[in-house]
């Protein structure tokens, strides 16, 4: 197993703590003039997103995490899984809701999304920040009313509701942030 | 003439290597200046105050030999045979040491240091530092002096003195002259304070931790605080005084909870000279680090006859970022390490 020396230290390294893989998000090196070094890692955790402080002494080292960075396209759901093709070598995974987490709600048949593959195994699946989707229920909006102020549920063709402007009508197309989660505009087919 | 220019750039970018993007300076005209202006304003502090200013070598045969230092070598020589390694000196301190002995007085110097592997938002392996030594002074003269110097430099109040030992009492709940590691370990615990898995049982490696993060971010936060008379065995090459708990006469400038200075009453003992640097040489080899030569030259100008002194070395780039109010050297140094 790979490892990293406390001289190897740096953001954007990946590292395993605990069996778990984490990517180092901030590096310090502290040292009194005459005494011995400190060196501390602020880790984010790939799979749960929660932050973690570590310090270390000089000469101390810790594991290397096997993370590969990959782009999944998703094919289809099978139950609670989701599953989805490896672009680079068609190798398929499935991952399950809870892994997905809000995901789910912006993936449609063939939507690319960034994978990260920890020990060859899908740990986390970003989709692209924007996706167009197809509106499949709402109550009619108002003729005429234009404000974006006034805002209904939406159910789109994933399942997942999302705010929108009253304007907006059943088989529209709307694009969508989705690390906000936020409706952005009607797109034209 | 310009137009030749411009038609050979586009070529040059091609064969530019990795990272040629990155040939700015990382700081900015304001901090260069600033650098320049404290840098004229400490010469004439120095003048003012009767010191010579001095030049040693940056490569010496010899180097401070400290458990927690790391020269970086350099070899010179064109086959195994004639191969020697010199030492990119880590603070020019050997080398005038050896001036007083030959009959300096009152010296100065504003030079460079090299340390290898300390890189950080306070280090950088290549530093300036600002050193002067007088003869005549003890501890409390070497605290004064440097305190004059600091309130010249930064405008500030004269700085506080706070003993080691209180610094830890105040801001650490723990006596360092009294307490066990374990006591530091509880310590660490009731402060939520991360400790390094391979910490291990050497006191002074626990005082540093705690010092790092329970005293050092209450130093100087109103005036510069200078801490002195530090544990015995983290003398380095000051004279210890034999008080009920030994302590070495060694001080610290801190300010912004940030460490500027270090300086000492030094060492005059040559014999004892060696027994330290024996001592931080066999610290290195159970660290798994290589051994370093002793400090011969040093040890025969004490030999010959060592005056009382005291002797402080400055943190220029650190000075510049407090004065400039940044947070990183990078923004007061113009190519830092990774732009070298």
């Amino acid at each position: 197993m790979a490892t990293y020396n406390t001289s190897d230290f740096r953001k954007g390294l990946k590292v395993q703590i605990d069996g778990e893989p984490y990517l180092v998000i901030e590096s310090n090196f502290r040292k009194p003039g005459k005494g011995n070094a400190i060196y501390t890692l602020r880790m984010k955790n790939l799979v749960r997103g929660t932050v973690l402080e570590r310090n270390y002494k000089g000469g101390e080292s810790i594991e290397a995490a096997d993370v590969e960075e990959t782009e999944g396209q998703f094919l289809y759901r099978q139950g609670e899984n989701y599953v989805f093709m490896d672009t680079a070598n068609y190798e398929q995974y499935e991952l399950s809701s809870e892994q997905l987490g809000d995901a789910w709600k912006y993936l449609k048949d063939g939507t690319l999304c960034q994978m990260i593959l920890f020990e060859s195994n899908p740990i986390t699946i970003t989709p692209p920040n924007h996706v167009v989707l197809k509106v499949e229920y709402c109550e009619p909006g108002a003729k005429g009313n234009t404000a974006t102020n006034v805002t209904k549920p939406v159910k789109m063709e994933t399942g997942a509701e999302i705010h929108c402007p009253a304007f907006v009508e059943m088989g529209e197309l709307i694009r969508v942030d989705t690390r906000t989660g936020e409706y952005i505009e009607r797109v034209k087919e | 003439m310009s137009e030749s220019r411009n038609e050979t750039l586009p070529q040059r970018r091609e064969v530019a290597c990795p990272g040629a993007d990155h040939w700015q300076p990382t700081a900015e005209w304001p901090a260069v200046r600033l650098r320049a202006d404290l840098l004229r304003r400490a010469r004439e502090f120095f003048h003012e105050h009767q010191f010579l200013e001095v030049e040693t070598p940056l490569l010496s045969s010899e180097t401070i030999v400290d458990a927690e230092l790391e020269p970086i070598g350099v070899t010179i020589g064109e086959n195994g045979e004639n191969e020697e390694t010199f030492w990119l000196q880590t603070s020019p301190e050997l080398c005038m040491k050896r001036l007083l002995s030959a009959g300096a007085d009152a010296i100065f110097q504003i030079t460079r240091g090299f340390r290898k592997e300390e890189s950080g938002p306070l280090h950088n392996p290549e530093f300036t530092l600002m050193e002067w030594y007088r003869t005549g002074d003890g501890m409390e003269e070497g605290m004064g002096l440097l305190s004059d110097l600091f309130q010249r430099l930064m405008q500030t109040n004269p700085a506080k003195r706070l003993s080691y030992r209180d610094a830890f009492l105040e801001y650490a709940q723990i006596d360092p002259f009294e307490a066990e590691p374990a006591a530091y370990a509880q310590i660490a615990t009731a402060n939520g304070l991360a400790v390094p898995a391979q910490l291990g049982d050497e006191i002074d490696d626990w005082r540093n931790l705690l010092l790092l993060e329970l005293v050092m971010p209450h130093l100087g936060q109103s005036e510069p605080v200078i801490l002195f008379n530090y544990p015995a065995s983290q003398a380095a090459l000051a004279e210890i005084r034999n008080d009920p708990h030994p302590v070495a006469e060694r001080f610290e400038l801190f300010y912004q909870g940030i460490e500027l200075a270090n300086g000492y009453h030094e060492l005059r003992d040559p014999h004892e000279l060696r027994r330290r640097t024996e001592e931080a040489n066999r610290q290195r080899v159970a660290q798994g680090k290589r051994l370093l030569p002793p400090s011969r030259r040093l040890e025969a100008a004490m030999r010959a006859g060592f005056p009382r002194a005291a002797g402080v070395a400055l943190g220029v780039d650190r000075l510049v970022l407090l004065a400039a109010g940044k947070k990183e050297l990078a923004e007061v140094m113009t190519f830092p390490f990774d732009r070298a």
